[in-house]
C-alpha cells in the first residue's frame, strides 16, 4: 500500500483506527493476565496480532450493517464500539457483561445495539447465519451488508460450503471475511487445504474473492471498501481472505511453543499491525512517538478502572435464568 | 361458525397462505417448496400468489437452510424453512440445537428468533430406515426450541399460524402418514372458515372417556381414536389426549385426565428408549403417582431402525390393535 493511498483517510480516522487496535491489544493483554491469575475460567481466545483485520473491516462498515462474530471475537466487539467494560464483564462471567455473564468469552462481543447478534463458538456455523441476515437485507431492499468473520479452520466445514453457495446463487449482500491465521488450533492450514488458496476456493463458488495482508489495517480497509461497494451495488456476495497471525496460542491456555517455527513467529511479529500503521503515520507526519504513548497511557488508565470495577461486580441472579430461555414462555 | 372439510395438507397450506397474506415478513424456503409446490404439496401455489422473493427453492443444503432461517429471523423476518424429511434434521442438528435453541439464552436475552422449521416424518409409508424416523424426542434435549406436532387438519392450521407468530424458534413436525392415509382420523376433518389460532403448549382431549387415558402424539392420535372406538364396543371408555405441543408439554391436561381415569397408556412413534413416552410416564409417576391404579403402559416403536417392507413396518408401528390390546389388559 502506498503512502498516497493512506492519505485518503483523515488524520482523525487514522488515529481512531490506531487507538482501536491499541485498545484491543491492551485489553487482550489484561485478559491474558487475568487468565494466568486464575480469575478467568473457561475457554478464552485472544485476538492479539489480528487487530488489523477487525479494525480494517469494521471501519469500512455502516452502523446498521450486521456482523456475525466468532469465539475469537473480543477484537470484533471492541472495534465495533461495544464498551470494553461489557466485553470484559462477559469474559469474567459478571452481570455487567454483554450477555449478563451467561455467554462467556466466546460470546462476549454479542451486542444487539451494535448489530452483532451472534458470536458463535462452533467453527464455521456462523457463516450460514450471516447468509440469512443478508437474505433479510435483500428482501427488504436495504443497502446493508451482513459480514461473517471466521478463521481458516472454518473453510473445511460443510457450513462454509453450503453458505457460500447459497449466498452466491441468491446473490445476497454478504461479505465473508476469513481471518487466515495459518493454524486451526495446532494444525497448519497447508496440511488440510489442497486448494491453491482459500480465496481461490471461495471464487469457485461464483463470487469476487480478494486477498489482503491482515497486518496492514489500511489494506484491509481498502479491500473491504471495494468489496462493499460491489456488494451494495447488488452484485452479490464477496470474499476477503486476510492473511494474519495470532501472536498468542489458540486459547489462553496454549503457550504456543511447539507447533510454529520460531522464524515464522518472528517474521510475523515484524508485521505487527499496530506498529505498521504507527510507522506509516509517522512517515506521513501524522503521529509522533509521544502521541502514541499518550494513547497507550490513556487506554491503560481506562483499563485499570474497568478491571477493578468488573472484578467487583456481582454475577447475575441464577433464579432469573429460566426466564431467558424463551421470548414467549407458555 | 361455518366449517368445511379439509385435508391435513390443505389445512397447512391454508395456514401458511393466511399468515403470508397477513404479514409480509413471512417468507418460505426449502428444497422443492417453490416451483413444484412441495413434494407433498403443502406449499402448493404459494409461489404463484406471493412470488419468488417470498417463496424460494434452495439447493440441497440443510445446514444453510436452517442457518439462513436463523439469520433472517435475527434480522426482522419470520422465515418458515422446510426440511423435507425429519431424518434430514440430523444434518442441521448444529444449527437447530447448538444455535437456534441457545442463542437467546446465551446472549442474555438480547436476541429473539421468530422462525419455524417445518418437517415431516414418514412412518407408515414404507420409506425405509433413513426416511421414516420421528426424532422429536432428540430435540427435547434442546430447551429454547418449541416442538409442535399437530394430528388433525384443524390443529395443523391453527398451530402453523401460532408458530409463525411466535417469537421463539419452533420445530413444526408434521406426519407424512396424515398427508396420504385416507383411513386416518387426522387425514381430513372440519376446519372453520373463519380465522382461528390453536395455542402452542395446550394439549387437547380429542375424545372423552372414563376408564383409561391414552396420551397420543401426531400420527398415533389417529390410531388412538380408532382404538377408542373399538374399545367402546367392548364396554371400555377411553379418553384420548392429543398433546399437540411436545415442548413445552401440557402436563396439566394429561394429569387431569389421569386423575379421572386412573389408568394411562402413552402411545407415540418415538423409538421406546428415551422416547417422549418415557418423559410423560416419568412425569406422571413423579407428580400423580397416587392416582394410578395400574402400571403405565408405553407403546412405541422398538429400539431398532424402521424396516422398509410395508408389512414389517406395520409390526414395527404403534397401531390401534396394539392400543386396544394394552387397554384391555389394563382395564380387564
Amino acid at each position: 500500500m502506498s503512502s498516497k493511498q493512506q492519505l485518503l483517510l483523515s488524520r482523525d480516522t487514522l488515529l481512531s483506527m490506531l487507538r482501536k487496535m491499541i485498545e484491543i491489544r491492551m485489553f487482550e493483554e489484561r485478559v491474558e493476565r487475568l487468565y494466568r491469575e486464575g480469575r478467568i475460567l473457561g475457554p478464552t481466545h485472544l485476538y492479539i496480532g489480528q487487530e488489523g483485520v477487525a479494525v480494517g473491516v469494521i471501519e469500512a462498515l455502516e452502523e446498521d450493517d450486521v456482523v456475525i462474530s466468532t469465539y475469537r471475537g473480543h477484537g470484533h466487539g471492541i472495534a465495533r464500539g461495544v464498551p470494553m467494560k461489557a466485553v470484559l464483564g462477559e469474559i469474567l462471567g459478571k452481570s455487567v457483561g454483554t450477555c449478563k455473564g451467561l455467554g462467556g468469552s466466546m460470546h462476549a462481543p454479542i451486542s444487539a445495539e451494535k448489530n452483532i447478534p451472534l458470536a458463535t463458538a462452533i467453527v464455521g456455523s456462523g457463516i450460514p447465519i450471516a447468509v440469512g441476515v443478508g437474505l433479510a437485507f435483500k428482501y427488504r431492499e436495504r443497502r446493508n451488508v451482513a459480514v461473517a468473520f471466521f478463521g481458516d479452520g472454518a473453510v473445511n466445514t460443510g457450513a462454509f460450503h453450503e453458505a457460500l453457495n447459497l449466498a452466491a446463487v441468491w446473490k445476497l449482500p454478504v461479505l465473508f471475511v476469513c481471518e487466515n491465521n495459518l493454524y486451526a488450533m495446532t494444525t497448519p492450514l497447508k496440511s488440510v487445504l489442497a486448494s491453491e488458496s482459500i480465496s481461490a476456493r471461495a471464487a469457485s463458488y461464483g463470487m469476487t474473492a480478494y486477498t489482503a495482508l491482515g497486518s496492514d489495517v489500511l489494506e484491509v480497509y481498502e479491500t473491504t471498501s471495494r468489496a462493499l461497494e460491489r456488494i451494495r451495488a447488488g452484485s452479490g456476495p464477496a470474499f476477503i481472505e486476510c492473511r494474519t497471525y495470532r501472536f498468542k496460542g489458540h486459547g489462553a491456555y496454549d503457550i504456543n511453543t511447539w507447533y510454529r517455527p520460531k522464524e515464522e513467529i518472528e517474521e510475523w511479529l515484524r508485521r505487527d499491525p499496530i506498529n505498521m500503521l504507527a510507522e506509516r503515520m509517522k512517515a506521513g507526519g501524522l503521529l509522533t512517538d509521544e502521541d502514541r504513548k499518550k494513547i497507550e497511557d490513556d487506554v491503560a488508565r481506562q483499563l485499570d478502572a474497568i478491571v477493578e470495577e468488573v472484578l467487583n461486580a456481582p454475577v447475575y441472579d441464577y433464579e432469573k435464568l429460566p426466564s431467558l430461555v424463551y421470548a414467549t414462555p407458555v | 361458525m361455518p366449517v368445511r372439510e379439509l385435508t391435513y395438507v390443505e389445512a397447512l397450506n391454508e395456514g401458511l397462505r393466511e399468515e403470508m397474506r397477513r404479514d409480509d415478513s413471512v417468507i418460505v424456503f426449502g428444497e422443492e417448496v417453490a416451483a413444484s409446490g412441495g413434494v407433498y404439496k403443502v406449499t402448493k401455489d404459494l409461489l404463484k400468489e406471493f412470488g419468488p422473493k417470498r417463496v424460494l427453492d434452495t439447493p440441497i443444503s440443510e445446514i444453510a437452510i436452517v442457518g439462513a432461517a436463523i439469520g433472517a429471523a435475527l434480522n426482522g423476518l419470520r422465515p418458515v424453512a422446510e426440511l423435507m424429511f425429519f431424518d434430514f434434521a440430523g444434518i442441521a442438528f448444529d444449527q437447530l440445537v447448538t444455535h437456534a435453541s441457545k442463542m437467546r439464552f446465551m446472549s442474555g436475552g438480547q436476541v429473539k428468533l421468530p422462525m419455524v422449521v417445518r418437517t415431516q416424518y414418514s412412518l407408515g409409508r414404507a420409506y425405509g430406515s433413513q426416511h421414516t424416523q420421528f426424532l422429536a424426542a432428540s430435540f427435547m434435549q434442546a430447551p429454547g426450541l418449541k416442538i409442535v406436532a399437530p394430528a388433525t387438519p384443524h390443529d395443523a392450521k391453527g398451530l402453523i399460524k401460532s408458530s409463525i407468530r411466535d417469537d421463539d424458534p419452533v420445530l413444526f413436525v408434521e406426519s407424512g402418514a396424515l398427508y396420504v392415509n385416507r383411513t386416518y382420523y387426522g387425514y381430513k376433518g372440519p376446519v372453520p372458515e373463519n380465522e382461528y389460532l390453536v395455542p402452542i403448549g395446550k394439549a387437547d382431549v380429542k375424545r372423552e372417556g372414563e376408564d383409561i387415558t391414552i396420551v397420543a402424539v401426531s400420527r398415533t392420535v389417529s390410531e388412538a381414536m380408532a382404538a377408542a372406538e373399538q374399545l367402546a364396543g367392548k364396554g371400555i371408555s377411553a379418553e384420548v389426549v392429543d398433546v399437540r405441543t411436545i415442548m413445552p408439554m401440557d402436563y396439566e391436561t394429561i394429569i387431569a385426565s389421569v386423575k379421572k381415569t386412573n389408568r394411562l397408556i402413552v402411545a407415540e412413534d418415538s423409538v421406546k428408549t428415551g422416547g417422549i413416552s418415557a418423559e410423560v410416564a416419568s412425569h406422571v409417576c413423579e407428580y400423580a403417582f397416587e392416582y394410578l391404579e395400574a402400571p403405565i403402559i408405553r407403546l412405541n416403536s422398538p429400539p431398532m431402525p424402521a424396516p422398509q417392507s410395508a408389512e414389517l413396518e406395520r409390526n414395527y408401528m404403534v397401531t390401534a390393535d396394539k392400543i386396544v390390546s394394552a387397554a384391555t389388559r389394563l382395564v380387564g
